[in-house]
């Protein structure tokens, strides 16, 4: 190698040119696929929404059937539909809401602490987008986001309730990093099939829903409100029964159920 | 043409960069529980690899050498963050899986091994088609390691059921320790094994060796 390549005006250079060219290689890359990677995140998202209400169709284009699902944002301090002023006052728009981003910022959320916070999620939105397929002017099917802390990890997912707003026609998590074969369990479908038809509510209106160890005995007459939990999965299916609680309960979409269970929706 | 032969295929099992080199341990503990994620992870790494071999090849000549190690970073640090953008657009779910291993794929040793080793010595071609062989020598490993994890740990391969576990009615109880990290270990220690039984070659000196006097029989 020549000397002079080790010379501090050829060091500069070359350090210079060479970040220049790289930067403009991943500049372009990431500027020019950004438009694919966003529709793959939609439709990643309209996916894993469909697929928790039962709602995917094989030959059917996810965004053909997401068509008749309406996105909209509840406001989870007052327990209803958020108005057009709250929503221009949190500057957030219902097709475009990052309730992740949201979580995060201290305009839009509230943090959590000790007892208020079984799910572990430290911060919650004060607004969150729900699902609403209808048919007519009612509302037949309802498509809720959940999240909550497992073992390892925060797992995402839906929770899709039927126009009762109190049984569970499906649910599944869509991000989870839980251990595999044992809390990594929560993806088997046979799991997941067990909720369907599952009551969330007791009598008191309470979130009662749950999982249990050792498997649900069918003649016990609050087996709708129990679920097999996972098995060699203790904390994970803790985690599970804290998120669903907590989301479908008081601090989450409680109220915003029960009022649309005796109002409807406006 | 022999020369580029054996540049190419050399790697795979004479001179392999997991087996003999013990390089790139880490991605092949985290990666390979699935088939699917180990393909897509061996295609990134052997492109990586070759593009940033041969993109360093070009430049060998006026590279600094108080920073070539920086440069040789960069070329790679940019690479990488190529394929994980296209790797987002065109095959969404397996990045979702893959996730921050792609972008380790600039402190795997393998990339760094074959840009200082061999890169800034040989012309363009040679580098690509040396990263090349590199990049399947990793993959061979990735695919065996593989191969026996999903198996013996989900009873599938790519996705398809090939023993019918428990959990779905069937008889296979998965072995749940196969899907977890330090399987590999266990599994990659085996090829090793296997390979240096069969290469006798690549079987190390012993770095230190039982003492005299040490042996119930010599004492007598």
């Amino acid at each position: 190698m020549a000397s002079s390549n080790d010379s501090i005006k050829k060091t500069i250079i070359v350090a210079l040119s060479l970040c220049l060219v790289c930067s403009i290689f991943v500049a372009a890359a990431a500027v020019g696929l950004k438009p694919i990677q966003n529709t793959n995140k939609d439709l990643d998202r309209k996916r894993n929404i469909l697929s928790a209400a039962g709602m995917l169709e094989p030959g059917k284009s996810v965004d053909e059937i997401f068509e008749s699902v309406e996105t909209r944002i509840v406001n989870l301090q007052t327990g209803k539909f958020a108005t057009q002023e709250e929503l221009k006052d949190a500057g957030i728009k219902a097709e475009t809401f990052d309730q992740k981003a949201a979580s995060k910022d201290p305009k839009l959320s509230i943090a959590l602490k000790g007892e208020q916070d079984p799910a572990g999620i430290k911060r919650r939105s004060n607004f969150s987008a729900v699902y609403l397929v209808k048919s007519g002017d009612s509302i037949d099917r309802i498509i809720l986001p959940v999240h909550g802390y497992g073992l390892w990890s925060t797992m995402y997912g839906f929770m899709a309730l039927q126009n009762d707003f109190n049984t569970v026609i499906g649910f599944g998590f869509y991000d989870q990093a839980e251990t595999p074969g044992l809390g990594g369990e929560v993806d088997n479908p046979n799991w997941k099939a067990l909720w369907k038809g599952k009551e969330i509510y007791n009598e008191q209106g309470e979130a009662a829903i749950h999982l249990v160890k050792g498997g649900v005995d069918s003649s016990d007459p609050k087996a709708a409100y129990k679920v097999d939990g996972l098995s060699g999965a203790t904390l994970t299916s803790r985690g599970v029964t804290h998120l669903v609680q907590y989301w479908l309960g008081q601090e989450g979409f409680g109220p915003f159920l029960s009022q649309l269970r005796s109002e409807g929706v406006q | 043409m022999s020369d580029v032969k054996k540049v190419l295929f050399g790697p795979i099992l004479a001179n392999n960069p997991i087996a003999l080199q013990i390089l790139g341990i880490c991605s092949a503990l985290a990666v390979t529980s699935s088939m699917k994620v180990s393909l897509v992870m061996a295609i990134a790494l052997t492109l990586v690899t070759a593009f940033s071999s041969f993109f360093i090849a070009i430049i060998r000549n006026h590279i600094p050498n108080s920073i070539r190690i920086i440069v040789q970073m960069i070329i790679i640090a940019s690479l990488v963050i190529v394929v994980d953008q296209i790797l987002k657009a065109f095959a969404f779910e397996i990045s979702k899986q893959l996730s921050v291993f792609v972008g380790l794929i600039i402190t795997n040793c393998i990339v760094m091994g074959r840009a200082e080793a061999f890169a800034m010595k040989n012309g363009p071609v040679m580098s690509f088609v040396d990263g090349i062989g590199n990049g399947l020598g990793y993959s061979a490993m990735l695919i065996v390691v593989a191969f026996f994890r999903e198996l013996l740990g989900a009873g599938k391969l790519f996705g398809f059921e090939i023993f019918a576990t428990i959990q779905n009615g069937g008889w296979y109880q998965p072995n749940g320790l196969m899907l977890l990290p330090p399987s590999a270990f266990f599994v990659i220690g085996l090829v090793i094994w296997a390979l240096r039984s069969y290469k006798k070659e690549q079987v190390e000196e012993p770095e230190f060796k039982i003492a005299a006097n040490s042996r119930s029989q010599e004492a007598l």
